[in-house]
């Protein structure tokens, strides 16, 4: 029963790690499906947390910081969008600026309002997201392993951490059974055929540009506003990079998506617990191993050694209309 | 009749880049406006402290090497049209072979430590570099990916090695011994003490020998021959006969190498230990610097030479106008990043537009003299 216990412990803590790669892993997989790389996860994260806390910390409004993280995420998203698209730059390249621009000017910005080393101000209150309980949770609790599966596990989440998994069956219905989610397809294999059709290819890869933008900022005001309570510098602290490799992990589908970022959360949670813990046999784990398995794994995959993973054929190069 | 035709020459190697670049400029003006600062100020402050005086100058060029090896490092792969984003991690993991040289040698002379040093820095370095570049040449992975993930990957197995095996045990900082004798690079102040207290060592002398060396390699040796075109043109290269996946190999790893003796320059001329970070970013900068210098020696050494002025100016204006943090620089690199790379598309639409109508008019000029010189003649 101990063990019951604490594996639905790490579980949960598990869920709570896994969501900000998920929310951004599925930003990357509107925005590479339609043919635009994006190594800028990071970046449009990390700007999105710090609006999120800024305006909820403004405001007392923890919604209102959503709003603002997913609005400013945004600004970013078209910042690479207009120099990947309307100008047919580099893509990899823009995507290390947006990275660049938002490491700087959050912290800079931060330290100009607040003037906390960077840091935004403590939230409490409505400014953040709490948990939600589902109902009977507190009943159903002493009920023996389905009472730990749906009051530990299930439910005392925030609204994000529903919409996060809620995404995923979205996700997969518009990318593969609706005309939007066929085009945006079509955009990443084979813009020339969009175009024949008679649909704006940019116009295309514009709207997934905003979508990755719309997640990147749910992500961002997740770690700010759900998960910490306010913004820290560099709080992102390499997820965006994680998410893109769980992106490849899963081979840019939607389900797999869930499953590559819940392995990568479950090793961060494991990490954390691991620390400084003396496993019988073993010994001592060192948890940079368990750290840098997500990187190691996708080097692997990417290489071809188990299974492949082969990208949209059309990624990274700019549409140009024939004349 | 279209009107756009390519660039001259000079447009596109200085006219576009220095727009660009005054763009950035402008746009970071803009947000130190926005802090509530004097943007021209800022400016004087920042040039003051890049060039002013001996030791700021000797912290810009130590810095500048630093950018050096880094724009090297990215733009040897971009010739061979490989994107390395890796310098940070092929530099970081370097710094193991660096320091193991310079501690074990650190009783026998700099000129012995400093080409074995390099050896070793270079060979993990160009390791680190390989391997991407093997996977991106045999098994078909994306570098941009493999050098992300390769970066995350040096930085924990570095982690790991100076907590749990280089850590001095008196120590409770995670750092390796400090080399105190011969493992240190000569610093150029103990020549001549102009430079203060800034770092500036040898390796700048290196830097400057890695640039001719680059010229060299690329565009007068049969293989730098071989990286260009493969870059240009991997059909065309596979179809005369060069082996592209080898060439993709030799280009990462010489890229790799380069990265290494930020190593050199950083944990034996400024640290004298291996500590965590070192790298602090400048393997990132290299593409900034690369992108600009148009991955051309010359420009490479402008543009670190530009980026070691604002990293040593920003350190001065940070201190001398607190609401302007550090971080103003890393604004101020995205920028350049931004509009000399991403957005380098920006000004030549239009710019093509109004060469092409000088080209126009001047021609119809000169066919409306020649008819002129026509009518009178007949």
């Amino acid at each position: 029963m101990e063990f019951f216990n604490s594996s639905i412990f790490m579980l949960d803590s598990s869920i709570r790690l896994t969501v900000p790669l998920l929310l951004a892993c599925l930003a990357g997989l509107y925005s590479e499906r339609a043919g635009i790389f994006d190594i800028g996860l990071e970046g449009k994260m990390l700007a999105g947390a710090f609006a999120a806390a800024t305006v909820a910390a403004l405001s007392g409004s923890a919604l209102y910081g959503l709003m603002a993280g997913i609005g400013v995420s945004i600004i970013m998203s078209l910042i690479h969008g207009v120099a990947s698209i309307t100008f047919r730059g580099n893509q990899i390249i823009s995507g290390v600026a947006i990275n660049f621009l938002a490491a700087g000017l959050t912290t800079l910005l931060g330290q100009t309002w607040f003037r906390q080393g960077g840091r935004t101000p403590q939230l409490s209150g409505d400014a953040r997201f709490t948990g939600i309980e589902l109902p009977y949770a507190a009943e159903l609790a002493d009920v023996p392993i389905i009472g730990g599966i749906y009051s530990e596990l299930l439910s005392g989440h925030n609204i994000l951490v529903y919409v996060a998994f809620a995404a995923v069956p979205i996700t997969y219905y518009v990318l593969f059974h609706t005309r939007f989610g066929l085009r945006l397809r079509a955009s990443g294999e084979n813009p020339k055929a969009v175009d024949t059709a008679g649909v704006n290819v940019n116009f295309m890869r514009f709207k997934a540009v905003i979508i990755t933008g719309v997640l990147c900022g749910i992500a961002g005001a997740y770690l700010s506003t759900a998960q910490s309570a306010g913004f820290g510098n560099n709080m992102t602290a390499g997820k965006g990079f994680i998410a893109l490799a769980a992106l490849i992990f899963a081979k840019w589908m939607p389900i797999r998506a869930l499953f590559a970022t819940l392995l990568f959360g479950f090793l961060d949670a494991l990490q954390i617990r691991l620390q400084g813990v003396e496993l019988p046999m073993i010994g001592e784990v060192p948890v940079q191993l368990i750290q840098a398995l997500p990187y190691v794994l996708t080097v692997i995959l990417l290489a071809g050694f188990i299974g492949k993973a082969v990208g949209p054929k059309a990624g990274g190069i700019p549409y140009v209309k024939e004349r | 009749m279209s009107v756009r035709k390519p660039l001259p020459r000079w447009a596109d190697l200085i006219l576009i880049p220095a727009l660009n670049l005054t763009l950035a400029f402008l746009v970071s003006g803009l947000v130190v406006l926005i802090i509530g600062e004097s943007p021209l100020e800022a400016v004087q402050i920042l040039l003051f402290g890049a060039f002013g005086y001996g030791e700021g100058l000797g912290y810009t060029l130590h810095f500048a090497t630093n950018f050096v090896f880094a724009g090297l490092a990215f733009s040897i792969a971009s010739h061979a049209g490989q994107f390395n984003i890796g310098a940070e991690g092929q530099a970081y993991i370097a710094g193991l072979g660096a320091i193991l040289v310079a501690l074990f040698l650190d009783q026998t002379h700099w000129l012995i430590v400093m080409p074995l040093a390099m050896l070793a820095a270079g060979a993990l370095g160009g390791f680190w570099g390989f391997v991407p570049g093997y996977l991106a040449a045999k098994r078909g992975s994306h570098v941009v990916i493999t050098t992300i993930m390769f970066n995350f990957i040096a930085a924990s197995i570095m982690v790991y090695l100076l907590n749990n095996v280089l850590k001095e045990p008196s120590n409770m900082a995670p750092e390796s011994a400090s080399v105190v004798n011969a493992g240190k690079m000569p610093q150029l102040r103990e020549f001549w003490d102009f430079f203060g207290f800034a770092p500036v060592n040898v390796m700048l002398f290196v830097a400057i020998a890695a640039l001719i060396f680059t010229y060299i390699l690329l565009w007068r040796t049969e293989l730098g021959y071989k990286i260009r075109t493969l870059g240009k043109n991997p059909d065309a290269a596979h179809y005369a006969g060069i082996s592209n996946s080898a060439i993709v190999m030799i280009s990462m790893t010489i890229a790799g190498a380069m990265a290494a003796m930020i190593a050199l320059n950083e944990v034996l001329g400024v640290q004298n230990r291996l500590v965590l970070d070192f790298v602090f970013g400048y393997g990132f900068v290299g593409i900034a610097v690369g992108l600009m210098g148009r991955n051309h020696p010359i420009g490479i050494a402008l543009a670190a030479i530009l980026f070691g002025a604002l990293y040593q100016g920003g350190q001065e204006l940070a201190f001398m106008m607190p609401a302007v943090t550090r971080e103003m620089i890393v604004v101020i690199q995205a920028l350049v990043i931004l509009f000399t790379g991403a957005m380098e598309g920006l000004f030549r639409g239009p710019l093509e537009t109004i060469f092409g109508l000088i080209e126009f008019s001047k021609n119809s000029d000169a066919e409306t003299e020649k008819d002129q010189h026509k009518d009178s003649k007949e």
